[in-house]
């Protein structure tokens, strides 16, 4: 496509890179099919070609963004579906990253926006706090109906009523590995995950040390810096992705490191483009070195062989292919084929392709959109029949889990189970798994 | 911009700006019309992203009554309409004019029925060609026409331009697989045409409303034949050292008595862009063909045989034979992902021409030597089976003069087609690309009929303006229409 900028602008680091995925956009519309906004709202500004429009038009004209395009831009999931369709391989992430950057420097919000948008900044990222936070929101709910803004009352519906105390495994330290060690790895802990389901990273270590994984949590890691960059926060999450970075490369210029192992896909989507997340940092090669080692907790799995599965019910599992998993890493076939060799019957939703609503902070700043897509995602996983859903991603089985009895639980969580490991609380919990009378399946 | 004219916008329409939107807005339920600058941008052009206008406005219906109301406001206040199904058109026929709104199909979505037994659908036109596909799987059925813009392109966009795609060779374009439309008429009125019948009796006016881009009535729901899948399909792959053999290769399996679902050509430097971004292990070669058959496996394997000893002939310097379902797909995805794909290598001007099957190799050679003496490269990527060729003129559309440059180049590539006996477009439609070519395929007699048709169903000439009737030639109907009161 056809763009005019000038010299000084391209002079610009960020703006010659959004000038180059601009210029490979062909605008033939395939992206529109498959974005989620669009579907449910039907106007090509809420989709990704309406989006580069938009964009590009703010960036040729150097313009202060007006409200509607703000709102539009808002409204997109990153859920990057639209790079998985994309055939002339136009980097919407990139561009629509360096967009958010540009409102956040350029544009005012409305202040209870930004208290809002402020408050999810500092409290989110940081388990404590959001610990605590999910404690007062608990104790709130019932008051949310008395609530103006539709965004805080979503805030309050998502506390769940289980919210577990912090797990001693999250502390820095090393696990042996069991029997010989194959590789010695290190487990990106997360911040939100951390507070909201301490099984999981449990589950993940149990899992990596049974199958020869020395396992390090290394000291002075913390958020991957996803959930402030996409708000445009970009100090905040320069600063947490470096932190992370620092904290790896200390590890990997010591004992060494075969991998980074990532259990909450949308942090493996950002910790994998910290070469470019950090490409102007003073660490920008450390930073590289970083994303090049990072793997999703199933593609390290798929690399290791899973174990003889023996210990789990044959149960059947619904696979939710969250977003930052199926486009934003391209990781679409290792969870459903570790799944099966470890003995459980996979199946898909219709429209697997589509994001569930969650999309980081996207449910608490789009409950509308986010409600609309949740209720399209459940009943497509629920018609598929299943005794359990599995997915790789904490904000999707919170999105998902608050809208369906079926348990829910991480797909490391099923694979820890079948090697040797407990039960998944939440199918133990559960009494919707009833083995005996296994419902005819319809698809 | 380039080389089109567009007529200039009428100042009074212009003027009235604000009550046309007010109107609009009173008469049609909230977040239906869009018109602040920023947002009717994004609705400035289709896919052929040359010629750009914002519209006066957007509106976006969710039912036929809504988009009766627009049409009854814009016919009233005399503003001209653009219709819009996807914006996927490489014609620029969804391309507005600044004193225009545009009414778009894209929330027209629902699937109103299925019947199998009478083998029809009936959908609402916002729903895309592919979607059609996928509501049938279950029961064992598909809609034919597929463009390679399946994914996205409406079938409202289908019937404007009577889309065809791959396997039209075997089915035919939309116009062969359309049984009724109820559209929505200038004026605002909603009219049934034809149905779920084959053999309606009086004059095939359904016919008339396929392919009309939009100059007569927009489409609001459609019944389609649908077909029962076959029991297999396969593709095979064939690569040749020469375009020219690769274009005998398809006038022979034609002759041969075959009648494969389609037969798709790719030259070199599609093949390089495609092979980026697909990976399907395209042979490095000249051209390639994609010849797919179907039935059952012995059938498969009997003509898949015949078109092997067919190409053996002509030494082809790979031929392929897909065995699995994955092969299969492959292989397609590189030939449906090709436009896109094409970005890749820079700017591109796709064309639409169509010519006979035995001047495949004749044309081939021109686009060539035509190449050679614009100094611009083609990428030739096409439906051969049926001679729809699709060359695609690459040039650097931030360098000045470029564009203009290819434009000529692709006019050139037109009148060669209608000089070999074919015609101006195959399936893209005519929109404002071709435009000032029609005078070429068509007499003034010819021009003068079809017009005066429109003139019949849109008296005030404001649906799709300045599209398909070169401006000189329909100026005196556009007089005409504007005496009218």
């Amino acid at each position: 496509m056809q763009t005019n900028f000038t010299d000084t602008q391209l002079a610009d680091p960020a703006t010659r890179r959004s000038n180059e995925i601009l210029r490979s956009c062909v605008h033939c519309g395939f992206c529109t099919a498959t974005c989620p906004t669009y579907k449910v709202l039907g106007d090509e500004l809420d989709s990704p070609r309406g989006r580069i429009y938009l964009i590009k038009d703010m960036l040729e004209n150097n313009k202060v963004p007006d409200e509607r395009t703000v709102m539009h831009i808002d409204r997109c999931l990153s859920c990057l579906s639209c790079m998985t369709t994309c055939p002339s391989g136009v980097n919407y992430m990139h561009l629509i990253d360096h967009a958010r950057e540009y409102i956040e420097k350029t544009y005012k919000r409305r202040w209870e926006e930004r208290a809002l948008r402020w408050l999810l900044a500092k409290i989110l990222p940081h388990p404590g706090r959001f610990r605590l936070a999910l404690i007062g929101a608990r104790l709130a709910r019932p008051f949310r109906k008395f609530l103006p803004d539709a965004r805080l009352r979503a805030m309050l519906e998502m506390a769940p009523d289980h919210i577990p105390p912090a797990s001693e495994n999250d502390r820095p330290q090393s696990f042996s590995a069991i029997g010989a060690r194959r590789k010695r790895v290190a487990l990106l802990i997360g911040c939100a995950q951390r507070a909201l389901n301490t099984d999981i990273n449990d589950a993940t270590i149990r899992l990596l040390r049974r199958h020869g994984c020395e396992v390090v949590i290394p000291k002075g890691m913390g958020c991957c810096g996803a959930l402030t960059h996409h708000m445009g926060k970009v100090e905040e999450s320069h600063t947490m992705a470096a932190a992370n970075v620092r904290a790896i490369v200390h590890e990997l210029d010591g004992e060494g490191l075969d991998a980074v192992v990532i259990n909450t896909s949308g942090c493996g989507t950002t910790v994998k483009d910290y070469a470019h997340l950090l490409r102007n940092h003073a660490i920008a090669d450390d930073a590289s070195r970083v994303a090049a080692l990072a793997k999703d907790v199933t593609e390290i799995m798929a690399n290791l062989g899973l174990n003889d599965p023996f210990h789990a019910e044959p149960l059947r599992v619904a696979y939710h292919a969250a977003c930052s998993l199926q486009h934003g890493q391209q990781i679409r076939s290792a969870p459903k084929e570790l799944l099966r060799a470890a003995g459980f019957e996979v199946v898909e939703p219709r429209d697997s392709h589509i994001c569930c609503g969650s999309a980081g902070t996207y449910n608490l700043m789009q409950p509308a959109i986010s409600s609309e897509l949740r209720i399209r995602k459940v009943a497509t996983i629920e018609a598929t029949r299943p005794q359990v859903i599995s997915a790789g991603n904490i904000g999707c089985m919170m999105q998902i889990g608050s809208a369906t009895e079926i348990p829910l639980v991480h797909t490391v969580e099923l694979l820890d189970w079948a090697t040797g490991g407990p039960k998944p609380r939440s199918i133990a919990n559960s009494v919707a798994v009833k083995m005996r009378e296994l419902p005819a399946c319809r698809c | 911009m380039s080389t089109i004219a567009m007529p200039e916008p009428d100042a009074g329409v212009l003027a009235r700006a604000p009550q046309i939107i007010a109107a609009l807005e009173a008469a049609l339920p909230a977040g239906t019309v869009i018109s602040s600058p920023e947002e009717t941008r994004a609705y400035e052009c289709d896919a052929l992203t040359a010629y750009r206008c914002p519209p006066l406005a957007v509106v976006l219906p969710r039912t036929t009554e809504e988009v009766a109301t627009a049409m009854r406001v814009c016919h009233e206040l005399r503003v001209p309409v653009v219709p819009r199904g996807a914006g996927t058109s490489l014609a620029g026929g969804a391309l507005p004019t600044a004193d225009s709104v545009v009414i778009g199909t894209m929330r027209l979505r629902e699937i109103l029925e299925v019947d199998t037994a009478n083998r029809f659908i009936r959908v609402q036109t916002g729903v895309t060609n592919l979607a059609v596909s996928a509501e049938l799987e279950v029961e064992g059925f598909f809609y034919a026409p597929d463009p390679s813009s399946q994914l996205a392109c409406t079938i409202a966009g289908n019937i404007a331009m009577n889309s065809g795609g791959a396997h039209c060779l075997k089915y035919g374009v939309t116009t062969n697989n359309l049984m009724g439309v109820r559209i929505v008429m200038a004026t605002g009125d909603i009219v049934e045409l034809g149905g779920p019948l084959l053999g309606v009796s009086g004059l095939d006016l359904v016919g008339l409303i396929c392919g009309s881009e939009g100059q007569l009535a927009i489409v609001t729901e459609a019944t389609l034949r649908i077909v029962p899948k076959p029991e297999g399909a396969r593709p095979v792959l064939i690569g040749f050292d020469s375009a020219e053999t690769a274009g005998e290769c398809v006038g022979r399996i034609i002759r041969s008595g075959l009648l494969p679902v389609a037969i798709e050509y790719m030259d070199d430097v599609c093949l390089r862009a495609v092979e980026a971004f697909v990976k399907a292990g395209y042979p490095n070669c000249a051209a390639v063909l994609i010849v797919e058959v179907e039935g059952s496996e012995a059938e498969i394997d009997h003509q898949i045989e015949r078109i092997r000893l067919i190409a053996e002939e002509l030494n082809p310097v790979e031929f392929r034979a897909s065995r699995t379902a994955e092969e299969s797909l492959a292989i397609w995805k590189g030939r449906k992902s090709a436009f896109g794909a094409m970005g890749r290598l820079g700017d591109y001007l796709c064309l639409d021409g169509t010519v006979p099957v035995s001047k495949l190799p004749h044309t081939l050679k021109r686009i060539g030597e035509l190449s050679k003496a614009y100094g611009l490269e083609v990428a030739n990527v096409f439906h051969a089976g049926d001679g729809n060729m699709h060359p695609l003129i690459l040039f650097n559309a931030n360098a000045p003069g470029e564009l203009e440059r290819a434009e000529e180049f692709g006019a050139d590539i037109l009148r060669l087609c209608v000089d070999a006996g074919g015609c101006l477009t195959g399936e893209h439609g005519v929109g404002i690309e071709k435009r000032d070519l029609m005078t070429k395929q068509y007499t003034a007699d010819d021009l003068a009929i079809q017009m005066e048709i429109k003139s019949v169903f849109d008296p005030a000439w404001l649906l799709n303006p300045a599209k398909v009737f070169p401006l000189e030639v329909s100026q005196p109907h556009r007089d005409a229409a504007a005496r009218c009161p």
